[in-house]
């Protein structure tokens, strides 16, 4: 079966119906195209679609996703170990189907929270959204759903509200807060941050808005699950986690991360591509480098700018940039040069007023840090950047 | 400001932040001699693209690489006329 509704709770309410009842259960997430879902649909051998959304559609039974659904299973015991797939975000190209488990999907989830008021910037249909979703749910606790269409304060007004303790998003999901200027609006015991790197700059800065709040960054993927959770507030993870094993095992070989535990995903589905290597490590395609007694991420294979020969990962000049007081986020992306093939550029959002002596103060403090081809050549000062709706930040070639 | 000026601040500029120490800008001078590097010309030619809205380098009807500022101040003054 998949289920694809326009708003998130009907999902939810779904998937607690069907978990057991059905062999594979895949979750659509909202911006899935009509070409992707049939892609899907194939791809996952999906016989029923559970929709809001009626209209037929070819080769499959479309059902009504109402409250009424299956009702003669509510349930007495499990007839399937039902598979869960969940879409990747597809920051590079169409997004491929994974399958997990739910053992591996609550396999992360410690001690319940008692009185835990979750909220998280994650759709629940993604798998960062869903981890928090399970917590909740876990936990007995409630639970505050984001909406994509709603303003960031708004949205943290509604969560304030209701009294969210627990929330999670993605770095740039946490940028928006705080240059919101609404972040007052919620008061967390726990913030935690995943999906693209944490940052030292973003840490700081939640340190400060938060004092109270114990924030963590994990290291999480679709592919491979969560690996760990960081909470000593600093970027990057101890070394010494490499090669320690545990339930989760740390591998880095050809400069990316590996991972292997049994909350990975099982497998593509539909694809040719096999998820892990022959010893079971699945690739998380994120380039990590030693610095000191720490492992820092660098930045995604296939994301490197090559200026002259010479690679710059945006992540690590985006980091720079975050660093500057001033800077509140950064994107940072390849602009074609007739000399060097491509050359560093720079978008920025920042505090106070946009001039040239402010422009000329951010170029020389990265410069201070980066070897001169990783010096954005071109900084532009813009009102915003976008967000995709995988909560990350919208990353596009010139 | 001419187009002339124009490219010889973004030189002047451009070599200041990369700490380069430039030789006397002279028509004549090589640029392989300025005391810029690949990386410099390759900012120079973005900033001008931006402050001229034009790239002579990229331009089809141009497939000479110049080799003097004097060559290099001429490919962008025939490109803006």
């Amino acid at each position: 079966m998949l289920i694809h509704t326009a708003r998130q709770l009907p999902t939810a309410l779904a998937l607690l119906k069907l978990d057991g009842a059905v062999r594979r259960m895949a979750l659509a997430p909202p911006d899935l195209t009509s070409a992707q879902l049939d892609a899907a649909i194939v791809q996952a051998g999906i016989d029923t679609l559970i929709t809001d959304d009626l209209a037929p559609r070819a080769g499959v039974q479309v059902v009504p996703c109402s409250s009424d659904l299956c009702p003669r299973l509510d349930r007495p015991q499990a007839l399937f170990d039902t598979e869960w797939v969940l879409f990747t975000s597809g920051t590079t190209g169409a997004p491929k189907l994974v399958s997990h488990t739910l053992p591996g999907l609550i396999g992360p989830i410690g001690a319940a929270s008692g009185g835990a008021v979750w909220s998280t910037f994650y759709d629940v249909r993604r798998y960062g959204g869903l981890q928090i979703l399970l917590r909740a749910l876990l936990g007995g606790g409630s639970m505050v759903l984001s909406d994509i269409a709603e303003g960031v304060g708004t949205f943290l007004a509604r969560a304030g509200a209701a009294g969210v303790t627990h929330i999670s998003g993605t770095p740039s999901h946490w940028r928006r807060v705080l240059i919101s200027g609404h972040a007052a609006r919620i008061d967390p015991a726990y913030v935690r941050l995943s999906g693209e790197i944490a940052d030292q700059a973003v840490l700081d800065r939640l340190r400060a808005a938060y004092p109270a709040a114990r924030i963590s960054h994990a290291f999480a993927s679709t592919e491979a699950g969560v690996a760990f959770d960081v909470t000593d507030g600093l970027a990057g993870f101890p070394a010494a986690w490499v090669g320690a094993g545990g339930p989760v095992e740390l591998r880095v070989a050809g400069d990316t991360l590996r991972i292997r535990s049994a909350r990975t995903a099982t497998a593509y589905l539909g694809a040719a591509a096999s998820l892990a290597d022959a010893d079971g490590f699945v690739d998380t395609g994120d380039i990590v480098t030693l610095r000191g007694d720490r492992y820092h991420f660098l930045g995604r294979v296939g994301g490197v700018i090559n200026v002259g020969g010479q690679k710059v990962h945006p992540e690590e000049v985006e980091a720079a940039l975050h660093a500057h007081p001033a800077v509140l986020a950064a994107r940072v992306r390849a602009r074609s040069s007739p000399i060097t093939g491509a050359i560093v550029a720079a978008d920025v959002v920042v505090e106070g007023p946009a001039d040239e002596a402010l422009c000329g103060a951010i170029k020389a403090a990265c410069r201070a840090q980066l070897a001169p081809h990783k010096v954005p050549a071109l900084l532009r000062i813009v009102p915003a950047l976008d967000v995709l709706p995988s909560g990350k930040l919208a990353r596009l070639n010139a | 400001m001419t187009i002339r000026s124009i490219v010889l601040t973004q030189i002047t500029e451009v070599a200041a932040e990369h700490d380069k120490q430039l030789a006397p800008l002279t028509d004549s001078l090589p640029l392989l001699d300025s005391g810029l590097d690949s990386l410099c010309l390759a900012v120079i030619v973005a900033r001008l693209e931006d402050e001229l809205g034009t790239d002579p380098f990229s331009s089809a009807d141009n497939d000479t690489f110049p080799v003097t500022i004097g060559d290099l101040v001429a490919m962008y003054e025939s490109v803006a006329a």
